[in-house]
This record gives structure tokens, sequence and C-alpha cells, in this order.
């Protein structure tokens, strides 16, 4: 039913044009039945979106070849599992996600607020609708997912490297944090285009931005643990473009998130932080140029396409437009304070923001040096590794240390007798910490040492203030300290959740100096039988064994592991010959000690016809850190997220009292 | 197959045509079809408002830092006297309205 998926998409671009449209014209002359139409608009989109989504779904369990993108992309072999995942696997098919979760997240946005914002949601509505009218557009004219051809007797797959479990849940995390980036844009936008400056959008769309960054985080650890076990090269990001496009705008939301504290709890930062809301969902629509477009040639991006010239057109429009709107109304954004004290809370959050922005467009610079320089002198440059690296250290060690300062510095200002109270557990930690290591040897990499160091300071200073919060609680209420420790977290859910989320990038700092700065390689090429040794492990080629799977033939070398002599097992680590795409691809062994974080990863590089096996061994000491660490990420979020009844009370106090139209 | 790929989306063109012109049809000829918005005064009011929970919110925080041991005594004294002129000020601020309200629901019966 390829006319129905047409028809849906048509059907989604004229709704998404008539909320522009109309939802413009009721908001500036205030007409409410034409707003309330213009919304209505918007949540039919998404039935029309979904509509489109449930035709090329079935298409793809069909394996219905007269699609052209079921085509390309599938085959008569590709496991039920796979062919939902070519869903976004590929170019058309992952614009219409794009379209599905905007809608739907437009949906969302539209019921829960239209009666808790409505003279703020008249103004976001056109917003929304202008960004999903951009993607229905592409949808329909420039790169649709319904173009059929005469059914070919199979098709031709999916890349191996997407036939991983990670393929299902890494892109649809992604873009839900791409996406949800849009939400706090129109807010932000529909603010200032209702000249109304006031907390309400942040209020409005905290969740969303937490929502948001949430999902791009784990989104992207999911994406580097798929490079991990599936690409085989031993690493888990390579400071490739399109993994960079997902860490920028997660930077720059991490910036907002620290910095609309301080306009809560101050009234100040008011620019700044529209500021960076434009950047955020900016960097998320230039994450979408670079993996659609094909400028840059990477594992993620797809062929080139048509879309690129149409999707920077877009940028510049928003990036021009949101820029001109916040110029115009930046007398009404001044600030009535100012920061007292460059030592506080308020200050720490602003040397965050500046290391994180520019960290942020330091990656930015990376990326687009290459495409730059290709456009003016024909000639592309890469920007590698050994740039990104310098640079996150230059950056990322400072912030480091700030998330260990930050806890404990008040608000306002901070004297020398306070910081010298709060400071001396945690730098105490530390220094007993760094003087361990180095006792240990681990002062072979001083950079390794000083992340250590820090990473101890940051803990000791995230233990320091659970421990004397829960005092100060169990002192005035009494009862059993975990009841004081349990009142202490829901009180203020924000602070103590962003505590457990900075314990997770501690983690993941620890995860990535160990397993780069103390990490292991050994190459060699065995016969069976023969045994090579790296670290404290010795491994010993059995033989190579060959079997038949669902889609591909399997190639796997099985190694004895030992690990300081005694034996830990066998590992198998080898090739999948697919038969469909006419590809191979690496599966790698790997052998996790669960005790010490460690993983020995074996990858099969060669195997050659007479029998032996050209092995890449690794140890990456502390790597399953950084897994654990987006457990503990998203438990921290999930805290963060939680609606706080004392908090709501308190808006909707303020909003009912006023008369306000809005509630919160 | 066509056929009936264009009924069913001739059908979902016209429920979702239908549903946008649904406040028309709810409402063909409204007393008032003006979207509310706050005047100054009520956005001044809530400037206020966000001042006053501001100010009552760094009291709360100040006190509790206080009691972890974040700030010192000494530091504490510097500090609460301002803070508690500032939510003075801004529940001083927000009374006029307050009572002109109360008057009005009075009035009103």
């Amino acid at each position: 039913m390829p006319e129905l998926g047409r028809a849906a998409l048509a059907l989604c671009l004229g709704l998404t044009l008539y909320a522009v449209v109309a939802g413009a014209y009721a908001a500036s002359t205030r007409r409410r039945r034409l707003a309330a139409s213009a919304q209505n608009a918007l949540l039919a989109a998404f039935a029309s979106s979904a509509a489109a989504s449930v035709v090329l779904l079935a298409a793809l369990l069909r394996k219905d070849f007269s699609f052209t993108y079921v085509a390309e992309h599938t085959s008569r072999q590709l496991p039920t599992a796979y062919t939902i995942s070519a869903f976004w696997g590929c170019q058309e098919g992952s614009l219409l996600l794009w379209l599905l979760v905007l809608t739907g997240f437009s949906a969302a946005v539209v019921a829960l607020t239209r009666r808790r914002s409505p003279d703020l949601i008249v103004w976001v509505v056109p917003v929304l609708g202008l960004v999903a009218t951009f993607f229905a557009f592409m949808l329909v004219a420039v790169s649709s997912p319904f173009a059929t051809q005469v059914p070919p007797a199979d098709g031709a797959g999916l890349n191996p490297s997407l036939q991983n479990p990670y393929m299902m849940i890494h892109p649809p995390c992604l873009y839900l944090g791409y996406v949800g980036l849009t939400i706090p844009f129109a807010f932000a936008m529909g603010a200032l285009l209702a000249r109304r400056t006031d907390e309400l959008w942040i209020v409005s769309t905290r969740r969303w931005t937490l929502f948001a960054w949430t999902a791009l985080g784990i989104g992207q650890l999911l994406g580097a643990h798929w490079a991990y076990v599936e690409v085989g090269w031993g690493g888990y990001y390579a400071w490739d473009p399109v993994e960079n496009a997902a860490l920028m705008p997660w930077l720059a939301a991490t910036a907002f998130l620290h910095s609309v504290m301080i306009q809560e709890k101050r009234g100040m930062l008011k620019v700044w932080n529209v500021l960076l809301v434009i950047l955020a969902f900016c960097l998320a629509l230039f994450g979408t140029f670079l993996t659609r477009s094909g400028v840059i040639s990477s594992i993620h991006s797809f062929t080139q396409s048509p879309l690129g010239g149409w999707f920077l057109g877009f940028i510049c429009l928003v990036t021009l437009g949101s820029l001109a709107l916040v110029i115009s109304r930046l007398p009404l954004l001044r600030s009535r304070t100012r920061m007292e004290s460059l030592v506080s809370r308020e200050a720490t959050f602003l040397y965050n923001n500046l290391l994180l922005v520019a960290l942020c467009l330091t990656i930015l610079w990376g990326v687009l040096f290459p495409i730059l320089s290709e456009a003016v002198h024909g000639e592309q440059i890469t920007v590698s590794g050994p740039y990104y690296n310098f640079f996150l250290r230059i950056f990322g060690l400072p912030l480091l240390l700030l998330m260990g300062i930050g806890p404990l510095v008040a608000w306002r200002r901070a004297s020398l007798r306070s910081l010298g109270r709060s400071f001396i557990w945690p730098a105490g930690i530390a220094l007993a910490v760094g003087l361990l290591l180095l006792v240990f040897g681990a002062g072979s990499s001083w950079i390794g040492l000083l992340a250590y160091t820090f990473s101890a300071f940051v803990l000791g200073s995230i233990g320091y203030e659970f421990a004397r919060g829960t005092r100060a609680r169990h002192a005035l209420t009494g009862g059993p300290w975990l009841s004081a420790f349990a009142q202490l977290v829901a009180r203020n859910r924000r602070r103590y959740g962003g505590y457990i989320v900075h314990a997770a990038i501690v983690l993941l700092a620890i995860g990535v100096a160990g397993s780069s700065a103390y990490d292991k390689v050994r190459e060699q090429t065995l016969a069976p039988g023969q045994s090579m040794a790296i670290g404290h492990y010795g491994l010993t080629y059995k033989q190579l064994v060959k079997r038949d799977g669902p889609n591909a033939t399997e190639f796997r070398a099985l190694l004895d592991v030992k690990k300081n002599g005694h034996s830990v097992g066998t590992l198998a680590s080898g090739k999948n010959s697919y038969r469909a795409e006419q590809q191979t691809s690496n599966e790698v062994g790997i052998r996790s000690d669960r005790l010490t974080g460690e993983d020995l990863f074996v990858i099969a590089d060669q195997i050659n016809p007479n029998g032996t096996v050209a092995f890449k061994v690794l140890v990456k000491p502390l790597v399953n850190l950084i897994w654990i660490s987006g457990v503990i990420f998203l438990l921290g979020s999930l805290v963060t997220l939680w609606p706080s009844a004392a908090e709501q009370r308190r808006l909707a106090t303020r909003y009912r009292e006023l008369r306000a139209p809005a509630r919160a | 197959m066509t056929v009936l790929a264009l009924a069913i989306g001739a059908l979902l063109a016209g429920a979702c045509a239908l549903f946008v012109a649904l406040p028309f049809l709810r409402e063909p000829d409204p007393v008032e079809d003006r979207l509310n918005e706050p005047g100054a005064l009520e956005r001044r009011a809530l400037e206020l408002a966000e001042e006053r929970d501001r100010a009552l919110g760094a009291l709360k925080e100040l006190e509790f830092d206080h009691r972890t041991g974040k700030i010192s005594d000494e530091d504490y004294r510097e500090l609460i006297g301002p803070l508690r002129a500032r939510v003075a000020e801004a529940l001083r601020a927000l009374e006029p309205r307050a009572e002109s309200t109360e008057e009005r629901v009075r009035a009103a019966g």
C-alpha cells in the first residue's frame, strides 16, 4: 500500500503547514478557535505520520520488495528483529522516524500544556509545526520511503554492522534525544514571540529537556557499546563525525541544564539560556544533516543524497531566525540581578558552562574543518583523535574538578573559612588516592593519574554532601538514618539526582582513563596449538570452527584463556560472512572480569586459508565502568525527572493566585 | 489494493479535517473568540511572585546549608539579614494586589 503511505505523508505535510500558518495567524491576532484548530492539526499530524509508519513497518514485515526501501535494506533471510530495525537503519526510514517522534512529542506537548499554558502554547504550535513541516516536506518531495519498483526475487539485505541487538534501541534512543530538544527550543521561541520572559517556558520544558538529554546520553552510550562489540576495532568512541554530532547537542544541553538553575534561583543568564537552547537544537539538526547528507564518510552516515542542501538551508533559517528573535527581545531579557562573587555556586556553574561550550565548539570545529577544507581547497584534511583528545583533556579535566568543587560551594558567595571546612575531607581523600596510585605505578600516565585524583575528589565531595545532608535531616526529624537519607533525596530530587549523575560521569571518566591510558595491545598470527601472552593473560589458539547461521556463515577461532596461569575458560572470536549482503563482519570475543571491570578483547583480524589466524588482543582495564556508569546515569536522571509534589504545589499556587492563565 | 489504500487515505484525511475544524463546529457563533492574554499588571505580578519564590527558596537553601555546615555561623549571620529583607520586600510588593483581589471577590459577592 505505498499509495496510503504517500497519502498519509502528504496529509501530514498539509496539517503541519496549517499548524504553522493558522497557528501564527491565530497567535498574532489572538483568535481562540483558530489557535485551537492549529493545535488539533498538530495532533492529527501525529495520527497521519503514525499511519505512514504503520504502512512502512507492514511492508518491511511482509518483505514487500515492491517498496524500493524494503528491497534495498532487507532480504528474505534477515531475522525479524533486524527487519524491524531496518525502519530506522537507512535514510528515508530514519527521516520518517524523526517525523513520527516529532509529531508524537508535539501532540503530547499540545495535550499536556494547552490548558496549563494556553497563552504560551499558541506560539509554540507554529514553531513545532515549522520543524515538522520541514521533515514532512523532505519525506514527500525529496526522500520518500514509499518509492516503488518491480519487485526483485530477493532484497539486498541490511548492512552487517547494523545487524546487532543494539541497533534495535540505539538509534531510536538517539532520536528521542535529538527530537526532544525541539521542545525546549519551541517553548523558548514561543516565549520570545509572546514576549513572555518569565520562567513559564522553563517550568513547562524542564522535564522535556531532561528527558531529551537523558535519551541522548543513553543513546550515545548504547552506540559506544555497539561500536565496542560489533565494529571490532577494540574501542568504543572514535571521534567519528557522526558520533561527535550526537555529543555536541548533549554538551550544549548539559550546559543549559546547569545554567537554567541560575535563572531559576537568581533570575540571571536569560539570554545565555535561550542561546544554549538554540545551540542545542541547531546542533541536533546539524547532527541529522551530517548523517543524512553524506558530506562526511562515516560508518553511521548514509550515501550521498540530495538532502544536504535542504538541511543546510533549514539550519541557516533556524539559526538566523532565532538569533534575530533573541536580538529583537534583548531589552526584555535583561537581568536585574548580578553575580555577587566569583566564588559561589552560580560562578562554578558559569565556569562549567564556559568549559562545556568551549568543548562543544572545539568539537564542532573539528567536524566542520574537513568539510570546509574540502569545499574551499578541494582537499579533505582529516581531524583525528589526537586533536579531540587534546581538547578533551584541556577542557575535560577542569570540568571534572568543577564537578567536585560545585557541590561544596554555597550559592551567592562562599568565604574561605566555609570553603576550608567543606574541602578538607574531599581534598584529603583525593590526595590520598593520588599518592596511593603513584605508589602502585599509575604515574606512567600523568593524565590518568590526574583524572583518577580528580575523580576521587568528586566522589569524595558527592559522598560528603550526601553524608552531611543526611546528618542534618536526621538531626531535624529524628527517626532512622535511612529514612533521613530518603527524605533528603525526595525533598531535593534535582540536586541529589544531579549528584548521582555526576557520580556516573566520574565512573565514565575512570573507565575511559583506565581503558585508554593503561590498556595493552598485542598482535600475533597463530596456528592451531600455538600460544601468546598479554599482561597477565595467556591465550592458546585451539581450532577454527564453521557453522551456518540464519543469514550468515560464521567462522570462529576458539582460544583457551588463562589468567595468572589459571584456566578461565574459552573465548570465540571470528567473522560472519553474510550471504545476501555479500559482506563480512568482525565478531569479537570479549571476556569481562566482573571484579576488576577489566576486559580481554580478542579480534580475529584475518583468517587465513591455511588455518592460521592473525589476532589482535587488547586488555582494557576498568572499561566495564563505562557501561555501569550508564545505569547510574539513568538512575540519577530518573530521580531528577521524578515530579516533586511540593514543587508542583508551589508552582500551581504561584500561577493560580495571580489569576494568570498559566498553571504549572 | 490501490482502491482500499485510497479509501483508507480518504477516511484518514476526512477524520483529520473534521478534527481540525472541530473548534469551529463546536462553537459556530461564539460570544467571545479572543485568546486570554496576561496584561502588564499580571505580568508584573508574575515577576514579583517569581522573585518571592526565589527569595524564599534561597532562604530555605541558606538554612539547610548552614545546618549541614556548608556555611559557617559568621557567613550565615551576614547572609540571612539581606535575604530576609528580600523575602519581606517581595511579599510586601505582592500584598496590595492580594488585597485588591480579595476586594474584587467580595464585591462580586
